[in-house]
């Protein structure tokens, strides 16, 4: 103890082995291997995996659950869970679109309404959270349900079409050596840079990850373990109104059947295929996003090799056990 | 009896819950530059007059002074504000995150000109110098100050802490059995890292179990029973059998006789 070894704070120069070894272990690898490796099963399966248009389809399949999972990133860094995350998206849908068709309200404003929705529900997940310590699995489940209702109660069981072009800008693509994007997928990647500057290079996103790895500790040196909470399903809450847009854009419908079944599902596995903890305080939104893809991917190489919907359900549903279970054995708590 | 002034002190705290008297009417001094100990049994209220000071409770009775000035600490963020840290016996760290991280947890330095201040861009790099160069001073070697804390052992861990509290106290550090949790090697570590803070100027409030290595660190030891102080002892005036009866009412103690006004290395 009483010597004094090398505690300057610059980096010594890395030797090639430590390296390799930084990058062996740096978060987003394993969740980057199995990507690939997924991919290059697919890509075997089916001549058409690979193929520039079916990748560019992957992306927009991709936006709406990649956009989800930025919010349950968050939310499952503090070590919580949003099972509402669906459901809430899907009334941030109806809202936007029901106020824009049927309602006669501007459509700039009717899709802030529709996201403001979305963020009324975070406010209300992040005050029985953090506020009453209610249990995030069951506060969610909860509003999983309430949303669910005021769906259905709010479009009455209708689906609005024929949007105004501003919800549906979004969907619209462009082309880009070769590949078609739709406007949805620059919108994700900004906020997944969003998040990441967030996460990684703001005091906030140091105490999210002290409030999901140690929230004692963290209250004990000062930070204010509500607020983050709450400002962590507040955040949560915009970006599944965000999704709502997305998922309008794309689908060019108001549907009040949207949402509700495999979003939920898929935002959750993407984020622990993406190597976040379910126990807080681990992760990276860059390996959520690979997360994402890997189950954008999962979806459309099943469709593309001619496996059954119900057995795509069946494969989410084992993959996510398999990730967890992989957290379980690997972020086991030290102390 | 010198003339020196307490830097923090108490005088007659009472905490009741329902019909447990937990404290007593206990009073307390602390002098610059001394590692005082507090000890006693289980239930003598160590931990209230521990918690009482570090604004975790409010006493019903009685009053705290630092620096002669009357405090009211509602929660332990007002105690620290007024510059008195808090080291807890289980590592308040947080084990993912690096150690510059953990020394700034809650204090986090941000970049200079329009990064820092617009897009609150956290200043890693001078978060790691600042780091590395206090536990320098404290000569704590550890590899990296971005390596994550759970990679540390648990003498390290609780040296993150240690240092942490060193950092940022102004007046005086408390430390909450803060070897309970380690092993013989790493609590001599600690140990040892106690004595440094306080050499550097910084008085320590330290409560421990542990006779011997009370009777090795200490300038002046409190001696609690019932809620109360009974006696206050130096090393070098009682025995550790004595220092042992007195906290288990074998010798009653007459308290103004046993009361040591300064610190022994300064009347040495």
């Amino acid at each position: 103890m009483s010597t004094v070894d090398t505690t300057s704070a610059e980096q010594p120069r890395a030797t090639p082995l430590q390296l390799l070894r930084r990058i062996a272990t740096a978060p987003a690898v394993g969740p980057l291997i199995a990507l690939l490796l997924t991919m290059a099963f697919f890509s075997l399966k089916s001549d058409r995996f690979l193929q520039t248009q079916n990748l560019s389809l992957v992306l927009q399949q991709v936006m709406v659950v990649g956009v989800l999972a930025i919010g349950q990133t968050f939310v499952i860094l503090t070590a919580g869970i949003d099972l509402s995350c669906g459901t809430v998206m899907a009334f941030g849908q109806i809202v936007m679109t029901k106020l824009a068709v049927a309602s006669g309200v501007p459509p700039l404003q009717a899709l802030l309404l529709g996201i403001l929705a979305c963020v009324g529900f975070g406010m209300l997940n992040g005050s029985l959270v953090a506020g009453l310590r209610l249990p995030a699995f069951i506060v969610t489940l909860g509003t999983l349900n309430i949303a669910f209702a005021l769906t259905h109660i709010v479009s009455n069981d209708l689906t609005f079409s024929g949007l105004p072009s501003e919800l549906l800008f979004f969907g619209r693509t462009f082309t880009l050596g070769g590949a078609d994007f739709t406007y949805g997928v620059v919108m994700m990647l900004v906020l997944y840079a969003l998040a990441w500057f967030g996460l990684s290079q703001t005091a906030w996103g140091r105490h999210v990850y002290a409030v999901g790895d140690n929230p004692e500790a963290a209250r004990l040196t000062g930070i204010n373990t509500r607020r983050v909470l709450f400002s962590v399903y507040t955040l949560a809450g915009l970006t599944y109104g965000i999704a709502a847009l997305l998922l309008v854009g794309r689908t060019e419908l108001g549907d009040p059947n949207a949402g509700q079944t495999t979003e939920n599902l898929d935002a959750i596995t993407a984020v622990v295929l993406g190597g976040t903890s379910l126990f807080g305080g681990r992760g990276t939104v860059i390996g959520t996003l690979i997360g994402a893809v890997i189950v954008g991917v999962f979806r459309n190489g099943l469709t593309l090799i001619g496996v059954e919907v119900i057995y795509q359900y069946l494969v989410t549903g084992i993959l996510v056990i398999l990730a967890v279970a992989v957290d379980q054995l690997t972020h086991r708590r030290r102390l | 009896m010198s003339g020196r002034q307490p830097i923090f002190e108490a005088h007659g705290l009472v905490k009741r819950y329902g019909q447990v008297v937990a404290l007593d009417g206990a009073d307390f001094d602390l002098f610059p530059d001394e590692i005082l100990a507090i000890i006693g049994d289980n239930g003598a209220g160590k931990s209230t007059l521990i918690k009482a000071l570090s604004g975790a409770l409010q006493p019903d009775e009685g009053e705290i002074r630092l620096d002669g000035k009357q405090v009211h600490f509602r929660s332990p963020r007002d105690a620290r504000r007024a510059g008195i840290e808090t080291v807890y016996q289980d590592l308040a760290v947080a084990p993912a995150l690096d150690i510059a991280s953990n020394i700034f947890l809650g204090r986090e330095a941000r970049r200079r000109g329009p990064l820092g201040l617009a897009l609150r861009i956290l200043d890693k790099r001078a978060m790691r110098r600042e780091a590395a160069r206090h536990f320098a001073d404290l000569k704590i070697g550890v590899q990296s100050m971005a390596q994550p804390v759970e990679n540390l052992s648990g003498g390290q861990r609780q040296g993150v802490a240690v240092a942490r509290a060193a950092k940022w106290a102004q007046r005086l550090a408390i430390m909450d059995e803060p070897t309970a949790a380690l092993g013989v090697k790493e609590t001599r570590q600690v140990l040892d890292l106690i004595r440094r803070v306080r050499d550097r100027g910084l008085p320590v409030i330290l409560i421990s179990h542990d006779m011997p290595h009370v009777f090795e660190l200490a300038d002046r030891i409190q001696i609690m029973r019932l809620g109360r102080r009974v006696a206050v002892v130096t090393p070098h005036t009682h025995t550790m059998p004595e220092a042992v009866a007195i906290m288990t009412g074998a010798t009653k103690s007459e308290l103004d006789r046993t009361l040591v006004r300064d610190t022994p290395r300064e009347s040495q």
